[in-house]
């Protein structure tokens, strides 16, 4: 939590313009400007994204009940990205909330799909699984790059490929507080996501709506990766390495993790997109990128450590 | 009383349970046996809400299994699978937490944590209550199972081969301590084994299936006798008794063909 604070106020006063705290008392002045405009609606972004896509990863691992799916491994943020370019397909000039259903839809449609590959296969290895998943993500992701070829959108397509905090200016990003009441939620069902995640059997002998529960798991991820993408990118692994860090000191009882999940997802994102702010100052690395390196050694010690706790 | 009449259960083309009527008595414990596909785990999956029969019905008190509201439903009847739910990572105390799930949604009160204590001490888990369970044996998580069912205080407790991949003398702990809860809690237990010896050591009455049919319904004592077991497993058992247990002697009888 304090780790989070600090990091929060050094992310306000990074950049290409050097803004220092004293600058602010003046309110008419430039750096306020950029302030108010830029840099807060940035913070804002990193943490609404950061803690949002943990939550979306901690409930993807606990209702498929493997430790290795996330948005990023079950094709979620492919077909988010796909219903996105339908979107502008169908109708040539899509307006924001259309792109906003479509890739909501998508999005949701795209896990439950695999949530249903899941459900039929009978080899459940906690690597064989994310591995599916990744495939039927790169299957959703070459029919997007086929359709976006054809239709000339290609260009448009890539934006959304790159997670990246430089376009986030107010006015901009708004769209990422619809995460707030998904991650509520998410909060208040924890009990039953946890239940659920013992199996459907376990969570019938306890009298809970296992269907009701899923379904309403699966829409909250997919509400949660529906505006990132939209607003920030992909963001890769974010939801995959850091609910099993938690994981592993905690354990998955959602009410008790939620919390702490929250926290370091920010956490490591505001590292991230600090760390890409200041490597090639004063230009920036997509945070894309910092996680993408950062999170993937992580994922590989998780990997070879893990693989006895993740069975 | 558990009433289960004229189930059937079929799996595309080959019938599982084939139209068995059975009556589990309260306060007993109720074995379920028979050879391999015999259809005891898809029986007790049904009696316990799990499957949805294909014909046929299971009466809880009077009333159909499928009319009851699923929370109170869960207040009387509690079943565990084979459990392999290893990947989860939760402390015993959170596992037997959410017995009480069906009382309090997740929001324990005093009452609640009394239960929880309780089941804890009478399995003999509250030591290890903060460990979590992929760090125990297989026996004290089979008990730590167990315990959220204790918390969770049903009339009926049903258990599908609750004793495997257990060692002895875990198994005889189990088995035990299932015999207490009906002589001590007054609960009913329904309870699928294959170990035959297990089955005639502890239980009241057995139900004996062979390829979804009902065989046998009765006592311990009128079924396990050769004659009976012959019907049942195709094999030629003599029967030891010892310490007023009747043993089944299989490991070297002749078997037929069916």
């Amino acid at each position: 939590m304090l780790a989070g604070i600090v990091l929060s106020i050094i992310s306000l006063f990074i950049g290409a313009i050097d803004i220092k705290p004293t600058d602010l008392l003046d309110w008419e002045s430039d750096e306020t400007q950029i302030f108010l405009i830029s840099r807060v609606p940035r913070l804002m972004a990193i943490i609404l994204a950061g803690a949002g896509m943990s939550i979306a990863g901690l409930i993807m691992q606990s209702l498929s009940r493997n430790k290795f799916v996330s948005p990023t491994t079950a094709g979620t943020l492919d077909a988010a990205r796909l219903g996105i370019l339908i979107s502008m397909i169908c109708f040539t000039n899509a307006t924001f909330i259309q792109q906003v259903i479509f890739s909501f839809a998508f999005a949701l449609l795209g896990t439950i799909i695999f949530m249903q590959i899941l459900d039929r296969i009978k080899f459940k290895d906690a690597i064989f699984v994310p591995l599916i998943g990744i495939m039927y993500g790169n299957i959703l992701s070459s029919i997007t790059v086929f359709f976006g070829y054809e239709a000339d959108l290609l260009q448009n397509i890539s934006s959304w490929l790159m997670g990246s905090f430089t376009l986030v200016i107010a006015g901009r990003y708004e769209l990422l507080y619809v995460a707030v009441p998904a991650i509520l939620l998410a909060y208040l069902y924890a009990n039953k996501f946890t239940v659920a995640g013992m199996g459907e059997d376990f969570a019938k002998n306890l009298g809970l709506s296992y269907r009701f529960v899923l379904n309403l798991g699966l829409t909250i991820v997919a509400v949660i990766t529906t505006t990132v993408v939209l607003t920030v990118g992909v963001i890769p692994f974010l939801g995959l390495i850091v609910p099993n860090i938690v994981s592993l000191y905690m354990g998955d009882n959602l009410r008790k993790t939620i919390p702490h999940t929250m926290a370091l997802g920010v956490v490591f994102l505001l590292i991230c997109d600090i760390i890409g702010r200041v490597v090639v100052h004063p230009y920036e690395i997509p945070v894309n990128v910092t996680v993408a390196v950062i999170g993937s050694a992580i994922f590989l010690i998780l990997l070879f450590r893990g693989r006895a706790y993740a069975k | 009383m558990i009433e289960i009449k004229g189930l059937t259960k079929r799996f595309g083309k080959k019938t599982v349970v084939d139209n068995v009527t059975a009556k589990i008595q309260p306060r007993t414990i109720t074995s379920f046996i028979g050879p391999n596909g015999a259809g005891k785990s898809t029986l007790l999956s049904m009696v316990s809400r799990l499957l949805d029969a294909d014909t046929g019905d299971v009466l809880l008190d009077q009333t159909s299994v499928k009319k009851w509201k699923s929370d109170r439903f869960a207040k009387r009847v509690s079943i565990l699978k084979q459990s392999n739910y290893l990947n989860v990572r939760l402390t015993v105390r959170e596992l037997v937490s959410f017995g009480r799930y069906p009382y309090s949604k997740g929001r324990l009160t005093d009452e609640d944590e009394k239960f929880v204590d309780q089941a804890l001490e009478y399995m003999n888990l509250t030591d290890i209550q903060d460990q979590f369970l992929d760090e125990l044996s297989g026996g004290q998580r089979q008990r730590a199972f167990i315990a959220m069912v204790i918390a969770q205080d049903t009339d009926y407790i049903l258990l599908d081969e609750p004793l495997n991949n257990l060692d002895m003398k875990h198994s005889v702990q189990i088995m035990k301590i299932l015999r207490k809860l009906v002589d001590e809690l007054g609960k009913t237990v329904v309870i699928v084994l294959h170990d035959i010896n297990f089955a005639s050591v502890y239980s009241d009455r057995i139900v004996a299936l062979k390829n979804g049919k009902l065989v046998k319904d009765g006592p311990t004592h009128e079924i396990i006798n050769s004659k009976a077991l012959r019907e049942i497993y195709d094999m030629d058992i003599p029967i030891h008794e010892q310490n007023g247990c009747r043993i089944c002697v299989y490991f070297n009888s002749h078997t037929h063909a069916n």
